[in-house]
């Protein structure tokens, strides 16, 4: 299967000495949803303004369809929706006369129904008369979704959509993405709600300080680099974890209750009837035994402290 | 050449004009009629001719070069530096048009807006003065090239600002006092030798020079120089936008 987005050791240095990207390769297949991990100023941001064209790459190159962005980019950038995570809209336009700007822009010709189907699916179709400048963040947030829709294109980038929108508009913001990727648009997004790109994305990239850290199938990627614990409740409570037990990764509660078991779902074996066996010859009996897989936030937490 | 973009922006600027339509046609009206009451009648009273055409008609294509001039460079800056300013310029640079094809939409659209205006303060003229246009053809060419001309530079001048003070400094510091020191309101001849030649390496004298012999067949410097002098303007204002797209110069990081 061909990537419809081939990005090949890009680099990025701004006009202030930092580097913004290193060396930063990546694969987005066509249909998928990508969620772009990291912290503020990792570098994700710049990474989707060089694809869109907005920021001009240092080195490197980045295809669209097998298009290069630079040479054929009429043919790239017809194909590419961007939503930014500022609220950047015009004050004194209406919804539908800025959502036909954008449709227009991109070379394509009127098309009523389409949009109105649009700001229809965005909640928007009341407020297709209004001012921008009197709408509510949420609102603007919406009409700009619009103008990166305005134009049927196959690739969505959503740079932190749902940065400060309230719970209903998020909702819905992750019912128009379920959407679209039933229509076979390509989406990249970047979050810092990591439990949203645990629950919708198919792959997940981290980056840090420019350098893509892992792209990885989000399954497989809790799978290989998350760990799982058990938690082990005591009948009563200890002071300190007893001499036999010191050979085990434990770790004891502050209130002495209980004790937390982190091991390896890869390793042949992962030593749980051993150590409850221990457990019990050191005298200690059990209330409860409770599993938990790692987040994917613990796994990106862990992955960026490392890279740090 | 994606054509829905051009037609999409220069819709948009248009549209920004037809919002302010009153102060557009208003303003021109006024100030125009000002200019004739004081230089027309206070100072025409005393200048009767001006290389045998009275001074009220003299000053006319003076008086609409320096409308036309100030309204292109303000036009054209505003256009492209308050999507600038905004942020919305994230959405033409991620577009699939050349940088041609913006300056026809956003130079198109406030050139035409210039010519509009240029067109009101002549009729307005024609209330004041008996005017008759001798090469209405040039007349004409001479100021649609003005207004692509300065529309340009109003293009250029909106992506170096950085500012709204930036904005108005080359208007204000730079072109008012070259239109005013270019042949608007008298003729070159009349100034004293030394100043004549200081004159000469002002642009604005050509192009204030060959729009007025397309009215009166008059003129400070031959039509050929004037035509020349416009067109290589255009010429440089055109590569200076050509580099500062192809360089990204304060639109792309």
């Amino acid at each position: 299967m061909q990537p419809i987005i081939s990005v090949k050791h890009l680099f990025k240095t701004y006009a202030t000495g930092h580097h913004a990207l290193k060396d930063v390769s990546l694969d987005i297949m066509e249909g998928e949803i990508l969620a772009l991990l990291g912290p503020n100023g990792a570098g994700k941001t710049t990474l989707i303004s060089s694809i869109c064209g907005i920021v001009t790459p240092s080195a490197g190159s980045v295809s669209v369809a097998g298009y290069d962005i630079i040479t054929d980019y009429r043919k790239t950038r017809e194909l590419i929706g961007l939503v930014p995570q500022e609220l950047t809209l015009g004050a004194f336009d209406t919804v539908w006369n800025t959502v036909s700007f954008s449709r227009g822009l991109f070379g394509k010709k009127s098309n009523p129904e389409y949009l109105e189907q649009l700001l229809h699916d965005l909640s928007l179709i009341e407020k297709r008369d209004s001012v921008l400048m009197t709408l509510s963040g949420g609102m603007k947030r919406r009409v700009l979704i619009a103008k990166a829709l305005a134009h049927e294109p196959q690739i969505i980038f959503l740079d932190e959509p749902t940065a400060g929108v309230d719970v209903e508009l998020r909702k819905d913001m992750w019912r128009i993405v379920e959407k679209l990727r039933e229509a076979g648009v390509t989406i990249i997004l970047t979050t810092h709600y990591i439990e949203e790109a645990e629950e919708i994305a198919d792959r997940v990239g981290v980056i840090n300080d420019g350098m893509l850290l892992l792209v990885d199938d989000k399954k497989s990627l809790m799978h290989d680099l998350g760990k799982k614990q058990l938690e082990i409740e005591l009948k009563g409570t200890i002071e300190q974890l007893p001499e036999s037990l010191s050979e085990w990764d434990l770790v004891l509660s502050d209130d002495g209750g209980q004790l937390t078991y982190t091991y390896d779902t890869q390793a042949r074996s992962t030593g749980i009837t051993a150590l409850l066996q221990a457990i019990s010859d050191a005298g200690l009996s059990l209330k409860d035994l409770k599993s938990k897989q790692s987040s994917l936030e613990e796994i990106f937490v862990n992955l960026v402290n490392l890279d740090s | 050449m994606n054509y829905h973009a051009v037609k999409v922006i220069y819709k948009f600027e248009m549209l920004r004009a037809w919002h302010t339509l009153l102060q557009t046609i208003a303003s021109p009206v006024i100030s125009t009629s000002l200019y004739f009451v004081v230089f027309g009648s206070a100072i025409g009273s005393r200048i009767q001719e001006v290389e045998g055409v009275s001074y009220g008609a003299f000053i006319v294509p003076g008086l609409i070069m320096l409308s036309l001039l100030t309204q292109s460079i303000s036009n054209a800056s505003f256009g492209i530096y308050f999507p600038r300013f905004t942020g919305t310029i994230y959405e033409v640079l991620s577009a699939p048009i050349s940088f041609f094809e913006i300056l026809l939409g956003y130079v198109g659209a406030a050139a035409t807006k210039s010519l509009i205006i240029g067109s009101i303060i002549l009729l307005t003229a024609g209330l004041f003065v008996d005017l008759t246009i001798a090469h209405p053809f040039w007349m004409l060419a001479f100021l649609i090239l003005t207004c692509i001309s300065f529309s340009l530079l109003g293009f250029i001048i909106g992506i170096w600002a950085d500012s709204f003070e930036k904005l108005q400094l080359i208007p204000l510091l730079v072109i008012t006092p070259l239109v005013f020191l270019g042949g608007s309101f008298y003729s070159v001849s009349m100034l004293p030798p030394a100043w004549q030649t200081v004159t000469l390496f002002n642009p604005v004298l050509y192009l204030i020079s060959g729009f007025r012999w397309s009215f009166f067949e008059v003129s400070d410097v031959s039509v050929g120089l004037s035509l020349f002098m416009i067109l290589l303007f255009l010429g440089l204002c055109m590569g200076i936008v050509w580099w500062m797209f192809k360089t990204g110069y304060r639109l792309k990081q």
